[in-house]
């Protein structure tokens, strides 16, 4: 919403100057965006009268100019075609800076002639691009006043933004009713003086609708207005309307625009001449098209509001009117329209045609519905005051919608919710200045009747909302917020702790946290899994951001290939994240993913830097797991991985039925189809299934047994056939004497020709923890035998001599 | 006498001329050993008379511990001198370049929103989350926003189909949320007042503006009891900001403001200047929005089965981007989501930089 100063104090008497004006505007909720000050480096140009222009001697497009400054006369070698005796200019003396063109002028001579000073064109002011002439003044300017005055540039233009709750103050009117509320002066009634009508309007009104769309339209005043005379608007109108970026088209469109900005009430003057019969406002017929004043053509549907006559439509209501009933200069005789059109229907229209205005702009943020008949008097005042002729009797139909409304209001609450105790006295005033009437009051209780214009204030909280807002938030102590007893316990639940706990163990282990986009391409999601119908984007952004994602890993994947073409080809990241496996709330789970990709490392002389491989991935995924309580003797290592893995070199970690996480190369096939060149592993933790986190009854950690006996190792290869997993040989030598073996560790693997086709070597080392005494050399030769026997049972293999 | 000394002269002769240590065993067994020359003489002496005896037996004693003592020295001195030989073979050149250690980060987002909650943790404030996919009711409905509100156009909603019917009839349509709020009201559905809950989350909006991103992440927080206003909402933010910026001063000014899910609603701004076209946060007559803020509208109260007759309190909200780009200076929104490694390396934190009350929450 934009006007000028002066706009403003036309409606609010005060004596605040433009930086208080601005303060207060934001500190009531009316957020200032942007403050022009069009007069600015302009200030010391003046009225200048061309007293006399001569042809230059020595120059044929040149002419020397006499010119009257209010001070002197000064004598300037002037270019523009139009500088004739007798014009009235924009004169900028030596000394001045030229805005548009940042020269400092000081007297010059040109081709003979010395140039003391310059009349501007509307470039050199940086008003605009006009550059074909001098500025033209009007006759009647004084010479010698500040031209900024003279050209309505002196008043600046203040933008605020309009929360959708505040149509009101899309109005010059409204804002002044807020500023002088917060007690910055006082509003300016409104002059509802009715105009006479001295004979029956030749066009009636009429609603024409059924019950149930009634309230498109319900209520509709008009009046014809005979014998006037169009043309350009009054240069105060003018002004204004150019402060705030509209262009004066004449004075009886101007009219109609200058009125939806000072009061925030859109309405339509129509040629009568060209309006046949009576006019109705009605549901447009399927296909029913309009030429509208935009010289855009558009095709109605019977769920839009259209005024009409009984040749057709002639304007979609409260958004645009028509072509071929719009004024021009030819215009006699109008027909003025000031409706209540339904904000929905409005907006939804607006919407479908795609047509933004600043009638439908009002009327769909609602305006006051009971200002109808007022603005019609307003607006015929200013029609035969600008245009001359008659008015008629006004017509009308319907009532308008039911806005009447009283609301309870305890004085108590305004201390109690807005934290801040107002005067009763202030309350009261800062009410009946914003329109509200008090209809009642006992103990501090109030009957609040709001007015036709805040169709917003529903409830006491708004009522509260209006005191603290006008008597200021910035008069509102703070107060700390402190723990409260009742509500004791960890910012972060369990499942939150581990989160937070897994994120920063594997920024520890070398991987980059990222946070990718929860949407995908669906030819990435198709490769880990696709998605049901549910989760493709009704809207997507982009086509490449069409479903929701099903894994992680292939926003990841689609970064290292992004990172490879920007020359990091060795990438290690990870997200924790939801995946998504239905279009329900609550189908989704929290998982972590990570990847590697290319090499552990750069290049490095020691020769230890290699390809990343299935293990790195199986290490980071085991130990999230058992940083979050299941250590990896625990979990169970299944060689079945989703298909998005090597088949043959990819794993989940289960216990019991319940797969944790999985993890392995990632398949060649799609590493090709994602363009990542290097070997890439990966791994997915899914939280959602790890067992729930055990609230602990204490603090203490478990009792230490230590044992006094040092521990007794001893080494065992066993050949085995090639596809016997290493795990059964640990399990198997574990199983051997549960008591007494600690740890079974796997450290060599070899497969040569010395064992045959088909065979390989797994040598353990085998911790013995003595329980109660030390071992003799024929109990440990005891339990060697066992874990043989157990071993060879199991596998199938044998103990290499 | 001479010949004493003369196997003194020899013997100490031989240990300076052993060349290693070997040499010098030979000479030791020679001299000391079971057979060796001093041990020899040692045996004569029981031939002689007493007072030669005793004189002699001194004497060789001397010559004994005299040429024990070369021995040990030299002994000392050729061990020393090995070992040098040997330290020197070993030498390493150290100015070669160690392993690098691979160095993880953690994304600005989840710093921010660490940081986040240690200061409204401090307060009281417990982690609640809810789903991505919402139904229409917690998005808009429920947050007294109705279905023809002109604040849903505002919202750039992204839709999904819902579940089909049994009979393949379609489902309601469901959006991915477009704030946080929705938490607001499954927290509150879910058990009885006191409530006070924070609310890091994903967001969608499908807004085309290319300075924005489809997807960003909200804290949300929500304040519920028998008596907390205006006031403390005030007091919470105020001390939330400065403690999140590390300024004990910064100015926070409180805007009236629009939210249909508050009322009173508000707007935070905090200090700042923009001279010379540089952002800066602190002290210089300019101001910023970071927050969005109010008391909860009666009719959320209301909708989630809270009597607001009883019960009143606050609801805030922050975009987390927003706070992390105005605290550590990062241009672009959308670089956040790119997962650039340059970037991520240059803005991420330290696994170690866990923000904290003890330790600080900055970094």
């Amino acid at each position: 919403m934009k006007f000028t100063l002066g706009w403003l104090k036309h409606h609010l008497e005060t004596e605040a100057a433009l930086d208080e004006v601005l303060d207060r505007l934001t500190m009531v909720g009316l957020e200032v965006e942007q403050v022009t000050d069009r007069a600015a480096g302009l200030e010391t140009f003046v009225v200048g009268e061309v007293l006399d222009a001569k042809q230059h001697p020595n120059a044929d497009r040149l002419r020397v100019c006499q010119v009257a400054t209010g001070t002197e006369t000064v004598e300037l070698v002037c270019g523009a075609p139009n500088a004739r005796t007798g014009l009235k200019g924009v004169f900028a003396p030596s000394g001045a800076q030229i805005p548009g063109t940042g020269i400092t002028l000081k007297p010059t001579e040109i081709r003979g002639v010395t140039s003391n000073g310059m009349l501007l064109s509307e470039r050199e002011m940086g008003l605009s691009d006009e550059h074909d002439g001098i500025v033209e003044l009007p006759e009647d300017a004084q010479v010698g006043d500040r031209a900024v005055d003279v050209m309505g540039l002196a008043d600046p233009v203040i933008e605020i933004a309009i929360t959708p709750n505040r149509g009101d103050c899309l109005g010059v009117h409204g804002i002044a009713r807020d500023l002088a509320a917060s007690g910055l002066g006082s509003l300016q009634p409104l002059d509802i003086s009715a105009v006479a009508g001295s004979f029956d309007s030749p066009i009636k009104v009429a609603l024409d609708f059924t019950p149930e769309t009634a309230s498109a339209c319900s209520k509709f005043v008009g009046r014809t207005i005979r014998g006037v005379k169009n043309g350009p608007s009054p240069k105060w109108l003018q002004d204004r309307l150019i402060a705030i970026g509209l262009r004066p088209i004449s004075a009886l469109v101007d009219v109609t625009n200058y009125i939806a900005y000072e009061y925030d009430r859109p309405l339509h003057v129509f040629d009568a001449a060209k309006i046949t019969g009576d006019i109705h406002a009605r549901l447009a017929r399927p296909g029913e098209k309009l030429l509208a004043l935009n010289e855009t053509e558009y095709t109605l549907d019977p769920e839009m509001t259209v005024i009409a006559d009984t040749a057709g439509v002639e304007a979609v209501a409260g958004v645009v009117g028509g072509m071929a009933s719009g004024c021009t200069d030819a215009t006699t005789d109008v027909f003025l329209e000031v409706a209540y059109f339904d904000p929905v229907r409005t907006a939804m229209t607006g919407r479908k045609l795609n047509l933004q205005t600043d009638a439908r702009y009002r009327f769909e943020r609602g305006v006051d519905p009971d200002f109808l008949d007022d603005a019609c008097e307003i607006a015929t005042r200013l029609i035969i005051e600008l245009c001359g002729g008659k008015a008629s009797h006004v017509v009308s139909a319907g009532a308008g919608p039911e806005w009447r409304r009283t609301l309870d209001f305890r004085l108590s609450k305004v201390a109690g919710l807005g934290g801040t105790e107002v005067p009763d006295t202030e309350a009261k005033r800062i009410l009946e200045v914003l329109g509200f009437g008090i209809e009642a009051e006992t103990d501090r209780r109030l009957t609040v009747a709001v007015p036709s214009w805040r169709g917003d204030v529903v409830s006491e909280s708004c009522l509260v909302e209006e005191i603290i807002r006008l008597y200021g938030y910035d008069r509102i102590p703070a107060r700390s917020v402190v723990r409260d007893e009742a509500l004791m316990g960890d910012v972060l639940n369990a499942d939150q702790k581990r989160r937070a706990r897994t994120r920063r163990l594997l920024a520890e282990r070398g991987l980059v946290e990222a946070v990718t986009y929860s949407f995908l391409p669906a030819a990435d999601a198709a490769r880990f899994g696709g998605v049901a119908d549910g989760l493709k984007l009704l809207n997507p952004i982009s086509a490449d951001l069409d479903v929701m994602r099903p894994s992680i890993l292939p926003n990841l994947l689609a970064a290292a290939a992004r990172n490879a073409a920007r020359g990091t080809s060795d990438v290690a990241l990870f997200e924790i994240g939801p995946q998504f496996y239905g279009g329900e709330p609550g189908d989704q789970e929290v998982v972590a993913a990570g990847l590697r990709v290319g090499r552990t490392g750069p290049r490095h002389w020691s020769g230890r830097d290699r390809a990343v491989d299935v293990f790195d991935a199986k290490a980071d995924a085991q130990a999230v797991l058992a940083d979050l309580g299941l250590p990896a003797d625990r979990g169970q290592i299944i060689p079945e991985a989703p298909a998005w893995y090597h088949p043959g070199r990819s794993g989940v970690i289960r216990l019991g039925p319940m797969v944790l996480a999985a993890f392995g190369e990632i398949h060649p096939a799609i590493l090709k189809a994602v363009d990542v060149a290097s070997c890439a592993v990966g791994f997915e933790i899914f939280f959602d299934k790890l067992p729930a986190a055990k609230p602990k009854k204490s603090a203490a950690k478990p009792h230490l047994e230590l044992s006094p006996l040092q521990p007794v190792a001893r080494d065992f290869a066993f050949v085995v056939d090639q596809d016997v997993p290493a795990a059964k040989i640990v399990g198997a030598a574990f199983a051997a004497d549960k008591a007494m073996i600690s740890d079974v560790r796997l450290f060599d693997l070899y497969e040569g020709d010395r064992l045959g086709v088909g065979k390989k070597s797994l040598a353990v080392n085998v911790i013995l923890q003595p329980v109660d005494k030390t071992l003799t050399d024929a109990e440990i030769d005891a339990v060697a035998e066992k874990v043989v026997a157990k071993v060879v049972k199991a596998t199938g293999g044998e103990l290499r001599s | 006498m001479e010949s004493i000394d003369q196997l003194r002269e020899e013997l100490l002769a031989a240990v300076e001329q052993a060349a290693d240590l070997a040499a010098l065993d030979e000479v030791r067994v020679k001299a000391l050993g079971k057979k060796g020359r001093i041990t020899a003489e040692m045996k004569g002496l029981g031939a002689l008379d007493p007072d030669q005896r005793k004189a002699t037996g001194q004497a060789l004693n001397l010559v004994k511990d005299a040429v024990a003592r070369a021995i040990e020295g030299r002994k000392s001195a050729m061990e020393a001198a090995q070992l040098d030989a040997q330290l020197a073979a070993e030498t390493l050149d150290v100015t070669l370049p160690v392993e690098s250690q691979p160095q993880g980060r953690i994304h600005p987002i989840s710093q921010v929103i660490d940081e986040i909650l240690v200061i409204l943790g401090d307060m009281g404030f417990r982690v609640a989350e809810g789903p991505d996919v919402e139904d229409d009711w917690h998005n808009f409905t429920a947050l007294n926003i109705p279905p023809d509100h002109p604040a849903r156009q505002e919202h750039d909603t992204f839709y999904l189909p819902g579940a089909a019917g049994a009979d393949g009839s379609p489902g309601e349509r469901r959006v991915l949320r477009t704030h946080t709020s929705p938490v607001q009201i499954r927290t509150m559905q879910a058990g009885g007042p006191p409530f006070r809950v924070i609310v890091p989350g994903r967001t969608y909006r499908s807004d085309p503006d290319a300075t924005h991103s489809p997807m960003f992440h909200q804290v949300e927080g929500l304040l519920v009891d028998e008596q907390t206003h205006m006031g403390h909402l005030k007091g919470c933010l105020e001390d939330f900001c400065r403690a999140f910026f590390g300024m004990d001063d910064l100015p926070v000014r409180f805007r009236p403001s629009y939210f249909p899910f508050t009322e009173p609603s508000a707007e935070v701004d905090i200090g700042c200047t923009r001279e010379g076209g540089q952002l800066r946060i602190g002290h210089g007559g300019d101001w910023l929005e970071v927050l969005g803020a109010g008391m909860v509208n009666p009719n959320v109260l209301k909708n989630c089965g809270v009597d607001p007759e009883n019960y009143q309190g606050f609801a805030f909200g922050m975009g987390v981007e927003r706070m992390a780009m105005l605290k550590y200076g990062v241009p672009d929104l959308r670089t956040f989501f790119e997962s650039d490694l340059r970037w991520l390396r240059h803005y991420g934190f330290a696994s170690l930089d866990m923000p904290s009350l003890t330790g600080g929450l900055n970094r």
